[in-house]
């Protein structure tokens, strides 16, 4: 393998990161004050939620499974958080109220995580299913959307620390992260269970066990998007995160990350949502009639998607030529 | 195989463990809802789960053909077939065999592309149908324009509706195609290939199978057999609406495995998937007759959901 091919194995997210160079050069050239910072700010506000539930989407795709449940965790987590807090709720209430957030994602992940890991049952169908018990839920709880945050909380989430702004450090932090959990040993073992589970297991590696932990994992980010979003939107709804679901597996495979597990990061993930929302902004900003932007918008991922298929049937055509 | 294996083997089949459980699920009914339990609701639950049934025949196909093969872009297709039949169709009956045309050629179109994306450009199935129901839904906005002018034909709706010898029409057409697909599975080189390909591609090909045809033949009768059921909800709707079909496509998934079709491939049958829908159908109507609050019927659907697929819906333990 060339020194080139090598580095875009071990790097899953260049190819994705070069995407989103154009992405953003066709954004500034449509858009000329995409730099200004409320501008910036405005952007990576929106990403922020998105981001943080792919990251979770990208663990669990990476020790080979799937989570078709996110979006109605996000819901979940979403209600019950604003039901928790009022208008007037201090520091510590609302802290107290982020951890019975992340608490309760926890618990939906693991409630994922035993059916999976432990009853062996088809995660597709399995995450469906539960996706249905986690939304009814959130419908239980709050069954009219409604429900206020403190206004701190939401000038917070708008705001700048050093002219940087507050999304900024969010996804930093996100892939810091990230980046200290890849070290751990569950970080190695995802990639071990996600890329020969067989292999994994005969080098003493519990496959169930660390399957289970990254279902609990996406719960867990599932439960900080739905925190990230309850404060950019300031209200909860039941559902909210009905549409996040597909387009965060879709922020995944766009970033580079393999759907059969075992390659990729979470970094590709941040930036496919970076990509995804990207192209939203080009297609806006490109006077596109509106009743054609959805199929624009569609076909623009369809081609970002084949892309690397492409790349693949060229090379392949090129070998047989030979 | 001694006789009493194969007796033993279809007493214990998925198909007819679910149809068992249908039949449990409609008596439960009667002791919750005492009312519930008379033909003309077992009739009306046959009949809507035709609709599902219908719908997630290509499904059966896909899921059957392996390769973690999955259509997620039934639901767009259903929608699509629909619109078209509604648009095409414009409430005149001299006007359905072109509305069927139209549809079946739609339906073929999107599942084409997804085979040759699937198999040429190697996308994961589910991305790839994931994808091309952003540009079907895509194409309906387009073509649209948010006014989507036309009519049911009136004899579509008659011969989905109407009772012929007290049975509604779509029940029939379901017992046809119930017929016609376990003719194809089970009678036709085409099945036999399609079973070989699900259970390993390499030993299919090996054996002389074109497994690229199979596949992507696969993924368009998938297209058209969604664009069909798209055609023949809406003789039950008639009227159409951009997410008519999406609320049928994991349901149909779901009625597939249910069905004790695997998702890995290379095992199940159609009688399955059609006892598959007529639970999940029978579920939903049971809720429905409880009168519980729609967040508490959506609990209740999903626990049982995982529950009938801790039945079969197993994966098989790593050797």
């Amino acid at each position: 393998m060339s020194r080139l091919g090598i580095l875009l194995r071990n790097h899953t997210w260049l190819v994705p990161l070069l995407l989103l160079a154009i992405a953003v050069g066709v954004n500034v050239y449509l858009q000329d004050n995409f730099f200004m910072q409320r501008v910036l700010n405005g952007n990576l506000r929106v990403m922020l939620p998105l981001m943080i539930l792919a990251v979770g989407q990208a663990i669990v795709i990476l020790a080979g499974g799937i989570d078709l449940s996110v979006g109605a965790m996000v819901s979940l987590v979403n209600t019950v958080f604003v039901t928790l807090i009022s208008a007037d709720s201090g520091g510590l209430e609302l802290a107290g109220a982020m951890l019975v957030g992340v608490g309760v994602g926890a618990l939906a992940g693991a409630v994922n995580g035993l059916c999976v890991a432990v009853l062996r049952l088809q995660p597709i169908v399995t995450t469906y299913a539960t996706s249905f018990i986690f939304a009814g839920l959130a419908l239980a709880i709050l069954p009219r959307p409604g429900g206020s945050v403190p206004r701190d909380l939401t000038r917070f989430y708008r705001d700048y620390i050093l002219e940087v702004p507050v999304a900024a450090y969010g996804i930093a932090l996100l892939i810091i992260l990230w980046l200290l959990l890849r070290r751990t040993r569950f970080g190695h073992h995802l990639y071990a269970v996600g890329g020969n589970d067989e292999a994994a297991r005969a080098s003493g590696v519990r496959v169930g066990l660390v399957r289970f932990g990254s279902y609990v994992a996406t719960g867990v980010f599932s439960a900080l998007a739905a925190i990230a979003l309850t404060m950019s939107i300031g209200s909860g709804n039941a559902r909210i995160g009905d549409d996040m679901t597909l387009s965060s597996i879709v922020a995944v495979v766009l970033g580079g990350t393999r759907l059969a597990g075992g390659r990729g990061g979470a970094i590709g993930a941040v930036i496919g949502v970076a990509i995804l929302s990207i192209i939203r902004n080009i297609i806006s900003f490109a006077g596109i009639p509106s009743w054609y932007q959805t199929l624009v918008d569609a076909l623009i991922i369809l081609a970002a998607l084949a892309g690397p298929g492409l790349v693949y049937l060229i090379r392949r055509q090129r070998n047989d030529g030979n | 195989m001694t006789a009493i294996n194969r007796v033993r083997r279809v007493i214990v089949s998925p198909t007819v463990i679910a149809l068992l459980l249908s039949v449990v699920l409609f008596l439960i009914g009667g002791v919750i809802q005492p009312d519930f339990l008379n033909a003309a609701q077992a009739l009306n639950i046959v009949r809507l789960a035709a609709f599902l049934g219908i719908i997630a025949a290509g499904q059966t196909l896909v899921i059957i053909s392996g390769g973690e093969g999955i259509d997620l872009s039934a639901g767009a297709v259903v929608t699509l077939g629909a619109i078209l039949t509604f648009m095409i169709g414009a409430g005149q009956d001299s006007n359905i065999p072109l509305a069927l045309a139209a549809v079946l050629g739609a339906g073929l179109l999107v599942g084409v592309v997804n085979g040759l994306g699937i198999i040429f450009l190697r996308i994961p199935p589910l991305v790839m149908t994931l994808g091309m129901t952003g540009v079907i839904q895509g194409t309906i906005l387009a073509m649209t324009q948010g006014a989507i002018p036309g009519r049911t034909p009136p004899g579509l709706a008659g011969f989905i509706n109407g009772r012929f010898l007290g049975l509604p029409g779509v029940i029939y057409l379901w017992l046809a195609l119930g017929i016609i697909m376990w003719l194809l599975l089970e009678r036709t080189p085409y099945g036999k290939q399609l079973f070989a390909v699900g259970v390993n591609r390499r030993t299919a090909r090996l054996s002389g199978v074109n497994v690229p045809l199979v596949v992507i033949a696969t993924y368009a009768l998938s297209g058209m057999l969604a664009a069909f059921g798209g055609f023949v909800l809406l003789g039950f709707t008639q009227r159409v609406f951009l997410d008519l079909g999406g609320s049928y496509l994991f349901p149909s998934i779901a009625a597939v495995v249910v069905g004790g079709t695997v998702l890995a491939g290379g095992r199940g049958s159609y009688t399955g998937t059609m006892a598959g829908a007529l639970v999940l159908t029978m579920v939903e109507s049971l809720l429905r007759a409880m009168r519980l609050h729609e967040a508490y019927q959506m609990i209740t659907f999903g626990v049982i959901l995982v529950l009938l697929l801790s039945i079969y819906g197993r994966q098989r333990r790593n050797q």
